[in-house]
């Protein structure tokens, strides 16, 4: 088995109004030197014994559905599990 | 003119379209299933609002992946016309059907009202029995209609005309440029947040949604009869 995990968030260009919200409760706990928070999503993947190129794989899984291209970037890390 | 309206699991306006279809226009309709693989029979594919597949993921990314998201995309490219409301819309931009994505509400609220819509172009299949400007009374009810798309797609919608519907007054959602609906570069899919099947007849509020629907069924029946 493989692990791979796998990281989605907003691109740069587009607002996050999630994540200005919890900076703006962050700042009112007294943690002011947060100057920004980007919210996104996390995904692990665990895949079976496969003759496929894991990281073409994957990738092809981000481009076709985990990620929105058009509004949100993507990376992933790719683990060997015993 | 034969309508199919889509249903995927977690649509819930499938049957408010349904009923501005058949019994406000007078039309033939037919629910059709997400797993279907032939749309040929049809004349114009509705795709309705509602939660598909509880919004997981991203609004409309699984919808875009059923069987029958392919034959809309034939459709599409036949020039059939196509429309998609509020998560019919999300589902069309994840289909690359229409460019840009929907984002979260600039307020993070879930926004269920009836606003006022500012008809840009009157020029299109969907439009044709509106005035040019004309404002009309449509609800919303959505979280994620902030329209974006990048500054070269935003150029290109506005020199092609295909930003269709603005919001007028007060935008309920943050999008870019108060975009409330586009069409694609061919004429012949629209997309729109608010909901012109809840506002078909007076009883409802509003029967202002009833001529996008006029107007579809008015350039078929040139075209076709």
């Amino acid at each position: 088995m493989t692990k791979v995990k796998v990281f989605v968030t907003l691109k740069e260009s587009v607002l996050d109004p999630q994540g200005a919200a919890v900076q703006g409760s962050l700042a009112k706990m007294g943690y002011g030197e947060v100057a920004d928070v980007r919210i996104g999503k996390y995904l692990e993947l665990t895949i079976s014994e496969t003759t496929r190129d894991i990281d073409s794989v994957v990738k092809e899984m981000c481009e076709k559905l985990l990620a929105n291209t058009v509004i949100e970037d993507y990376r992933f890390e790719v683990e060997e599990e015993n | 003119m034969k309508f199919a309206v889509l249903v995927f699991p977690g649509s819930n306006c499938d049957i408010d379209m349904y009923h501005a279809i058949k019994d406000e226009l007078g039309e033939e309709v037919e629910y059709v299933w997400h797993d279907a693989t032939d749309l040929s029979e049809f004349d114009g594919i509705l795709v309705p609002g509602g939660f598909s597949y509880g919004d997981y993921l991203r609004c409309g990314a699984m919808a875009n992946q059923s069987n029958v998201m392919v034959e809309v995309k034939k459709a599409a490219a036949e020039g059939k016309p196509v429309l998609g409301v509020c998560n019919g819309f999300q589902i069309l931009t994840e289909a690359g059907l229409l460019p840009g994505a929907l984002l979260r509400n600039v307020n993070l609220k879930f926004m269920c009202r009836t606003v006022q819509l500012k008809v840009e172009n009157n020029n299109t299949l969907f439009t044709n029995q509106y005035e040019q400007g004309e404002i009309i009374n449509i609800p919303i009810a959505h979280g994620e209609g902030n329209y974006f798309c990048d500054e070269e797609t935003l150029a290109n919608l506005k020199a092609n005309n295909q930003i269709v519907f603005t919001y007028s007054g007060e935008n309920p959602n943050g999008s870019l440029e108060d975009i409330a609906g586009i069409i694609n570069e061919q004429g012949n899919v629209l997309g729109m947040m608010p909901h012109p099947e809840r506002a078909a007849n007076e009883i409802l509020g509003s029967s202002d949604g009833l001529a996008l629907f006029k107007s579809i069924v008015k350039q078929w029946r040139e075209q076709h009869v």
